[in-house]
């Protein structure tokens, strides 16, 4: 659906509005991590200053909380890779007895809220008497980062025609060479930007992390302490910038690697 | 000839290396090879995620001992009835309406902000509609509130804005209402729908979108042509047509809406929505079977709204 006539006046305003809506508490962020204020949230600020940037960084705190999400999102995302990535093409590609359980199994730690999986999660820790550790909290999200990673590649196994393996495998290609040299590169981007989604999602994460962390922080638990309880509210600001920048970049990656009209695992988280 | 028998032992000599054996034995067998890959799945998702949820939905029907705190295993719908005290079910109640209320105030907004993308938007503009649905979608879910928190302060922006625009007595009347008031926006129910609302416009604007893509851009020069004023043809044409991807999103704003505990506990008064009664149930109070039974009211509640939605055919909007 696509007119080349203008507008109504009224749904121009209300769109824009909308978009005002949207985007400017996000703005808001930036100019509040270089505010002098340091007891309220006063606008407009009254001051302008680069110092807080300084002291963030010399703050063991925010740099170990860091490090630990940093650290549990990548072994989610590599683990979500290889199941996802398995799932997609056992899924695609064959029909077999419970097909349909498990293509629904996959959606539905997205679908349920993350209070439900958190809850379930920490429960069953408690009765095997699992302590908390990274592990705890990567089996956590690792849970929801293969839907991710199964929404894009599914979609780029669909595209991808079979007759290519086929092809590969008459001309004598081996199973591990039709797999780096046919397979791999077919859906590499897909994997990619769904690599990059899920990480995303994992560095984000707090409802479910909150039930498996244990006395763990990672940076959104920091972020949520101080939320409920501010200590310092300069550093909290430059976090929060850091933190919109650190998730903004692989989103705008994603839709570049995958903006040729497909259907992206983004659009409905 | 020896041109015969180097082909039958091209077809049939075994690859060398036993990765490559290993992988060719693989596929030859087409359903071991399947089974191999969606093994690690189902026991990751099978085991470990569906047997917690079992293991937490046979917890609410155990109950608590009301003097020693422990929990007694035997099965009983003593923690269900319990819902039904006049404090639970207002938890209940509240919850529910606050997400009846997101998704309806979602649906507005979302729909000229869509409609204007799908039909109107071109080249910048629509890349700028695109960056300005995908931000906040992805942005950081904690900065997001943390970003609301800046803007709802007694001495923030939106007091600044409604001063300078001599609008003060508007919010003072607004914050002096009875239920949807408070001491300031960031204490007020007002507040927490208003994050909500927020946090969760974006799940309800792209399937909106998405349904109005496909509406053939003829179907509304025809329904004009036909006498139809914008009004008539929004009612008739326009809106049966983007309904599936407004009940599609409707999907997303109310069911996460019910199970969030973290906007209500930052921004709102002190009275407690479903996702923070499980999460002191389980946590202070030590009580898992009720806060066990408090999880399965969402999914019921999502059971029978996807039955419906699914019956409106919101699947294919998706």
């Amino acid at each position: 659906m696509h007119s080349n006539s203008r507008a109504p006046l009224g749904l121009k305003f209300a769109a824009i509005g909308g978009l005002i809506f949207l985007l400017a508490p996000i703005a808001l962020i930036f100019v509040y991590a270089f505010t002098t204020e340091e007891k309220s949230f006063q606008w407009p600020p009254p001051g302008l200053t680069t110092k807080w940037i300084g002291v963030t960084l010399g703050r063991a705190d925010v740099w170990e909380a860091l490090a630990l999400s940093l650290k549990v999102a990548a072994i989610s995302t590599t683990l979500a890779l290889i199941m996802g990535t398995l799932t997609a093409a056992a899924v695609a590609r064959s029909r077999f007895f419970g097909r349909e359980t498990i293509s629904l199994l996959v959606i539905l730690p997205i679908a349920l809220p993350g209070i439900i999986t958190g809850i379930s999660l920490r429960s069953a820790f408690s009765l095997l008497d699992i302590p908390f550790s990274t592990w705890t909290i990567v089996l956590g999200h690792a849970t929801f980062c293969i839907v991710i990673v199964y929404n894009n590649a599914v979609a780029r196994f669909r595209r991808t025609s079979g007759a290519l393996v086929d092809a590969a495998m008459d001309l004598g290609a081996d199973g591990v060479q039709t797999f780096l040299l046919v397979i791999l590169p077919n859906i590499a981007t897909a994997l990619l930007a769904g690599g990059m989604l899920a990480f995303a999602l994992s560095f984000d994460e707090v409802i479910v992390t909150t039930f498996t962390a244990g006395n763990q922080t990672t940076l959104p638990i920091w972020m949520l302490e101080e939320l409920v309880r501010p200590r310092q509210r300069p550093v909290t600001n430059v976090v929060a910038m850091a933190v919109v920048i650190v998730t903004v970049l692989p989103i705008l990656a994603a839709y570049y690697l995958t903006r040729d009209g497909e259907h992206t695992a983004g659009s409905d988280k | 000839m020896s041109g015969f028998d180097t082909t039958q032992s091209a077809i049939f000599t075994p690859r060398s290396g036993p990765l490559s054996r290993m992988v060719d034995w693989v596929i030859r067998h087409p359903r071991m090879f399947v089974f191999l890959m969606v093994l690690p799945i189902t026991l990751w998702l099978g085991i470990v995620y569906i047997g917690a949820l079992i293991a937490l939905l046979i917890q609410s029907f155990f109950s608590i001992d009301e003097f020693s705190g422990i929990v007694v295993r035997e099965f009983t719908f003593k923690t269900y009835g319990e819902l039904l005290r006049p404090y639970n079910l207002d938890i209940i109640l509240r919850t529910i309406s606050m997400a009846t209320a997101v998704t309806i105030a979602a649906a507005v907004l979302a729909f000229p902000i869509a409609y204007f993308a799908a039909r109107y938007a071109k080249g910048k503009w629509k890349a700028l509609f695109y960056i300005g649905v995908m931000l906040p979608l992805w942005s950081s879910y904690l900065v997001k509130v943390y970003a609301w928190k800046l803007v709802l302060a007694k001495e923030g922006i939106l007091t600044w804005l409604f001063a300078k625009l001599h609008l003060t007595w508007l919010l003072d009347g607004l914050l002096s209402l009875p239920v949807i008031g408070g001491n300031s926006l960031s204490v007020s129910y007002t507040g927490t729908f208003l994050v909500f609302l927020y946090i969760w416009l974006p799940y309800m604007i792209i399937p909106v979108q998405a349904s109005l893509e496909r509406v053939p851009g003829a179907l509304l020069e025809a329904a004009s042509d036909l006498g139809a004023t914008p009004r008539q043809s929004f009612r008739m044409v326009l809106f049966p047509l983007a309904l599936p991807g407004i009940i599609a999103g409707s999907i997303f704003t109310f069911s996460l809406t019910l199970g969030d505990y973290i906007v209500p506990q930052i921004v709102g008064n002190s009275r407690l929505f479903i996702g923070q009664a499980v999460y002191t149930q389980q946590g202070t109070a030590g009580n898992i079977p009720l806060a066990a039974a408090f999880t399965v009211v969402p999914i019921v509640i999502m059971g029978i709204y996807l039955w419906g939605a699914r019956k409106m055919g919101a699947f294919d909007a998706l």
